[in-house]
């Protein structure tokens, strides 16, 4: 009997230690790895340097996006407007950028300014009334922001007509499109500046403390004297300002300004987070798993392009990818549970 | 009265074991909420179950309703080893609870709550004739008087409470267990719930009776077993037992021990609320003052406005009338994070709901209240290191265990929740602390040392505000005492006034003014 409960343990023990393991990476790590094992075996062109860096840069987009996403997940909400805000961005930013050029040909740099800062502001402004209508007014983050994802792609194709906006100075795609510097394309460098910024802000100063806060507990947050409210309400305008961001650089890519971009965007930005770690609960989430989130779903969309795994079909993965991630999240925190006991 | 009916009736002594337990265990992550514990209930008897908050007695009842499995131990019902899966199996045999919480949907009405989960159908269909009748029946025996199609939503919480009791009432009953139903009755709802209790007595019902009142357990009482700390410590006979017998029992020691010897000396005052009124009714009109150097008592029953009221003062609960002063600066109605600033800080009673951010480390969450004050910030930017150097220190002051400032706080067991939460009193000065039921769910090791605590920081100066509704705890600390009812302050009492029987005698009825 002894010898049966000895052996009983010898066996436990590897199991947990890898349970423990699974605990502490979670299940980004595990998926990575998986991504790269397999598409490199299945196409020869996907492991090599200018693929990768093909990744990166398709993956800008995304990555910008879910910085925002996360910041809304972070305070135990939501954003399901991202997509919206990244159309009316590129039309906004389109029609501003276009008419500012036709009036002064020559100003071409004073157009391109107008138009981003045109665009960057429409985009920000629905992101700053979801933050007045879940901080003031208490709306759900699901209602208010699915309320808005409406009533911003209706402005969008109102703006347009739904037709592309064409007529932006060709330096713009030139510089913000297709740009690079020292072989690394210019989208790069603004996801970069904006990690980089972002990461100080929530690691290393009091406010950005404070979103970990009003998500981890909103009431010992208000009563800990943090501005919950107001807090809410930067959560939503900087999630919106940066599917803003996100819409520009796209624009600028597109070399047109489009009302039918981004409506992918909300569920892939929430995978990212979510496969990253980011608890739908609120409180939980690193930033640098969040990049290497949106990273990773780059990843598989080249890898399946490069296997030409149809688009229906790509998308049937993603969303079990999403699916996956909550499961395996949920499994987690079981084990968490368990090893505790 | 009621005791001629249990004269009347089948004398507890004669009745047979209705429902027992052997070694009755349960275990939650982290705390074992039940430890081994024998019970006995027989037929015909009302059975106290008596001990501190988080002793067990929710833990214990919740199993034998089956709304909980035990990890380990046995349930006998009427002699025989009866697993209880559900609620809906215990019923079936007539064990029936009666929560706190009620299990009621507000948005349904009388009738339809009461047959809520076995509602009598016809061919599949509901059957609404046979349900109204049985329903009055119910009712009518009960002498409850209630509309059946009103909204349950629409009632008043003694009228709900009414509902709840019937929806027992639904099969017949063996075993009813009744979680501190008088709570929130008048004296004469209370008094129709007790000639009740003795009706079923006499017709051989067991009662399992969880209680804090001294006068309820005398009145009906037949049997007391006290439980501390998730295990059984004895069963006594409910009408020879002394009241100091049985305060022993629950808290395991001479009362007084574990309180530390404070001598008070009030200085400047820190605090002034003169005719508090919040928005929401909880206060209505309410005055009192805080000195440097004393503790002041904050009594009364749950719901009666001592915690609103303070919340009030500190700015997290809207006013709509009365001032409030901090150090002689008017601080009415200004926000949470002012109030901090000029050194007034209030600690929950909820930590799970209200206190803290139970995924977050133990760093993060000591620091919640100071990170934009040094040292834990410099300018815009945190100082991490210094945040670190200053949890460290506070960890080690408390003897936090295990030491591990980086762990998820939901890791901890609750006494070591609870000093996180403490902790933040120590972040930056403060000249007015509030503590809101700072040992509830605690166990008395560190019950000793959050009352030394709290009795430092008396003796440095800071005025206190305890709010509890654990009377030895405003009896054995506080300088002064004010007792809440109902929104108003019933009395106010200084140093040896503070007894027991004075406090009590303002916790239910307000005297004639």
């Amino acid at each position: 009997m002894s010898e049966m409960q000895a052996t009983a343990e010898v066996t436990r023990q590897p199991g947990d230690r890898l349970k423990l393991l699974f605990v502490r990476i979670g299940i980004l790590p595990v998926l990575l790895v998986a991504a790269l094992v397999i598409f490199t075996m299945l196409s020869d062109n996907f492991l090599t340097g200018r693929n990768l860096m093909n990744v990166l840069r398709q993956s800008v987009y995304l990555t910008i996006v879910s910085l925002g996403q996360m910041l809304a997940l972070l305070t135990g909400g939501f954003d399901l407007s991202v997509g919206t805000i990244l159309a009316l961005t590129s039309v906004v930013g389109a029609l501003a950028m276009a008419s500012a050029y036709a009036a002064m040909p020559e100003a071409v740099w004073l157009a391109i300014a107008i138009g981003c800062f045109a665009g960057i502001a429409a985009g920000t402004l629905i992101g700053a009334i979801n933050g007045v209508g879940v901080a003031l007014f208490n709306v759900s983050p699901f209602m208010m922001s699915l309320g808005m994802a409406s009533v911003g792609f209706g402005a969008a194709l109102y703006l347009t007509g739904g037709v592309p906006v064409y007529g932006m100075p060709q330096a713009f795609g030139d510089t913000f499109g297709f740009g690079s510097l020292f072989g690394i394309p210019a989208p790069v460098y603004v996801a970069a500046i904006i990690i980089v910024v972002l990461y100080l802000f929530l690691n290393r100063t009091p406010y950005g403390r404070y979103f970990y806060a009003v998500g981890g507990n909103i009431k010992a947050a208000g009563l800990s004297g943090i501005n919950t409210k107001l807090t809410l309400f930067w959560t939503y305008l900087l999630c919106g300002m940066m599917a803003a961001i996100s819409g520009m650089l796209l624009t600028a890519r597109l070399d047109t300004g489009e009302a039918n971009i981004g409506a992918s965007m909300p569920l892939e930005s929430i995978a990212a987070c979510v496969i990253a770690g980011v608890s739908l609960r609120g409180g939980v989430g690193r930033l640098e798993n969040v990049v290497l989130g949106a990273l990773f779903i780059g990843l598989v969309q080249n890898g399946m392009n490069l296997a030409r795994i149809e688009s229906y079909l790509q998308t049937v993965v993603l969303g079990s990818l999403l699916i996956l991630a909550v499961i395996a999240d949920q499994i987690r925190l079981r084990f968490v549970a368990s090893l505790k006991a | 009265m009621s005791s001629q009916d249990s004269e009347e009736g089948i004398r507890p002594s004669d009745g047979y074991p209705l429902l027992q337990t052997r070694n009755l265990t349960k275990h939650y992550p982290g705390v074992t909420a039940l430890d081994d514990v024998d019970f006995e209930l027989r037929a015909g008897e009302v059975h106290v179950l008596f001990g501190e908050n988080g002793a067990g007695k929710s833990t214990l009842i919740s199993m034998l309703a089956g709304a909980n499995q035990p990890n380990g131990g046995a349930i006998e019902f009427k002699g025989k080893e009866t697993p209880l899966h559900s609620v809906h199996e215990a019923r079936d045999l007539g064990i029936s609870a009666v929560f706190q919480e009620f299990s009621l949907i507000p948005q349904l009405t009388v009738l339809e709550n009461l047959f809520l989960g076995a509602e009598p159908t016809r061919g599949g269909l509901l059957d609404k004739k046979a349900a109204l009748q049985h329903g009055q029946d119910i009712l009518d025996r009960l002498e409850f008087h209630l509309p059946l199609d009103r909204r349950v939503d629409r009632l008043t919480r003694a009228e709900q409470q009414m509902v709840e009791i019937a929806k027992a009432f639904r099969s017949d009953l063996s075993v009813l267990i009744l979680d501190e139903p008088t709570a929130s009755l008048t004296d004469h709802e209370t008094e129709q719930l007790f000639k009740l209790i003795g009706r079923l007595k006499a017709d051989g019902v067991g009662i399992v009776y969880i209680t804090h009142r001294m006068a309820e357990i005398r009145q009906i009482g037949d049997r007391i077993t006290v439980l501390r700390d998730g295990r059984y410590v004895d069963t006594v006979d409910a009408a020879t037992t002394s009241e100091d017998a049985l305060v022993s029992l629950m808290t395991g020691r001479v009362v007084g021990q574990i309180f530390p010897d404070i001598q008070f000396e009030p200085g400047a005052e820190v605090l002034r609320a003169e005719d508090i009124v919040t928005a929401d009714d909880a206060v209505r009109g309410a005055s009192l003052s805080v000195r440097r150097g004393e503790i002041v008592g904050l009594a009364g029953l749950v719901g009666s406005g001592k915690s609103s009221f303070v919340q009030a003062c500190f700015g997290a609960r809207p006013i709509s009338g009365g001032r409030v002063w901090l150090k002689e600066r008017e601080v009415t109605g200004q926000p949470t994070a002012d109030l901090l600033r000029d050194g007034f800080l209030y600690l929950p009673a909820n930590r799970h709901t209200d206190g803290l951010m139970l995924m977050r480390s133990v760093r993060e969450n000591m620091s919640l209240a100071a990170l934009n004050t040094r040292p834990f910030s410099r300018g815009w930017m945190l100082d991490r290191r210094a945040e670190s150097r200053a949890v460290d220190e506070l960890a080690e002051r408390l003897s936090l265990s295990p030491r591990r400032v980086e762990r998820a706080v939901e890791h901890f067991s609750g006494g070591n929740q609870q000093k996180v939460m403490l902790a933040r009193s120590l972040t930056r000065d403060f000249d007015l602390i509030a503590f809101d039921e700072p040992t509830v769910g605690v166990d008395v090791g560190t019950r000793a040392a959050i009352y030394e605590f709290i009795a430092q920081l008396c003796r440095n100066g800071v005025g206190i505000l305890l709010i509890s509704s654990d009377l030895p705890e405003i009896l054995h600390l506080s300088n002064r005492a004010f007792v809440f009812y109902r929104g108003h302050i019933q009395t106010e009492l200084t140093g040896a006034d503070i007894t027991e029987e004075n406090v009590l005698a303002h916790f239910f009825e307000r005297e004639a003014a």
